[in-house]
């Protein structure tokens, strides 16, 4: 498979340092070989170096720097949110935060469950042996 | 304070730091001084002094002494009271950091008069009885026990005093005897004290799923936990 993942307008990035940590934004324009004009639906437009970019697999479909709301439809017309939350990476960074946020008492309640599943799991497996040895 | 209406002006306004416009003279005319000591007879009225009450005859010491005592120096600092911690409400779940206690979790109080907390385990559930701990030996979590039935008013810095021991005199045989029986136990009304509130809070406690269990158990750090980044 080829190498599908351009610098291109349209091109949606996540941002991996600065204010906008953890942002999708989408390259509206590329202002030279080491900057990009970015925009969110919820950000003011502007420019951003590229080593602060990771770029994803998704692409919208946009002229050169649209206007807000030619960019909203794009984005919504894209389906960018579930693709993206619905990709490995996206749902890898939407468990971290969850994990994270967890408090005392939540990671308590997880260890019990953990411990409960561990059960039932042995259990079925115990069950398989049987039947296997029989 | 609201705002005046109208500003302050000064009868004597400065004409530099420190020099009026007007003499001392002519404030007294202009501030109409004259007129009340008129009216009172030339001087100006005044409040009799409270009669004293006549202090107790001193008695002259029986001796002085030989160097000079130093008074000491007048304090009227009064400590402001602790502020209490945001974070910690009364029912909060607190886990222990310090101590024999230590990373247990167990439901704060109220805060006393001293600005220790008063915690429990509650006893029934992992041991911790009725206790004051400083706030800075804790770490407050979200998780909230609602504590609304509990009564704690008798609860204060008094209770948890030591009792003044009775200092016996030994004869040398006695000395060297184990003291046996006159181990410390804990008083039968303390108990008492313990059982009730633990248990209107045990029902509390027992409402939440899980919550029960999460008090008996002790809070550690495994590997890979980030203290400074993890959510309590």
């Amino acid at each position: 498979m080829p190498f599908k993942r351009y610098v291109e307008i349209g091109r949606v990035a996540l941002v991996n340092y600065g204010k906008e940590y953890g942002k999708l934004v989408v390259i509206v324009d590329v202002v030279d070989q080491n900057r990009a004009l970015v925009d969110a639906p919820d950000m003011v437009r502007g420019q951003m170096n590229f080593k602060r970019l990771t770029l994803t697999d998704i692409k919208i479909d946009i002229p050169r720097v649209p206007k807000k709301k030619t960019l909203i439809e794009a984005m919504e017309k894209a389906d960018v949110k579930n693709k993206w939350e619905s990709s490995s990476w996206g749902r890898k960074l939407i468990v971290q935060n969850r994990r994270a946020s967890l408090t005392d008492f939540d990671r308590f309640k997880l260890m019990l469950a953990k411990i409960k599943k561990a059960g039932v799991v042995r259990q079925e497996l115990a069950k398989l042996k049987k039947e296997t040895a029989a | 304070m609201a705002p005046r209406k109208t500003p302050v002006k000064c009868r004597n306004p400065d004409l530099i730091r420190g020099v009026g416009k007007y003499s001392r003279s002519k404030m007294y005319h202009k501030r109409g001084l004259w007129a009340i000591k008129a009216k009172n007879g030339g001087v100006l009225p005044r409040h009799d002094p409270k009669p004293k009450a006549a202090a107790a005859a001193e008695k002259p010491p029986k001796f002085y002494p030989a160097d000079d005592v130093k008074k000491p120096l007048l304090n009227k600092r009064k400590p402001k009271p602790t502020k209490l911690r945001a974070s910690i409400t009364p029912g909060t779940v607190l886990i222990l950091l310090a101590g024999r206690f230590m990373g247990k979790r167990v439901v704060f109080l109220k805060q006393l008069a001293s600005g220790l907390l008063l915690v429990t385990g509650p006893f029934k559930v992992n041991g911790v009885p009725l206790r004051r701990v400083n706030q800075a030996y804790v770490i407050a979590t979200s998780t909230k026990v609602d504590i609304s039935g509990v009564n704690v008013e008798k609860f204060d810095d008094k209770y948890f005093a030591k009792e003044a021991g009775k200092k016996k005199k030994k004869t040398e045989g006695e000395f060297f005897e184990a003291e046996k029986d006159d181990k410390k136990k804990l008083p039968e009304d303390k108990k008492e004290d313990q059982k009730a509130v633990d248990a209107t809070l045990l029902k509390c406690i027992e409402a939440v799923p899980d919550l029960k269990a999460y008090l008996a158990a002790r809070f550690s750090l495994k590997s890979g936990m980030k203290p400074h980044e993890l959510v309590f």
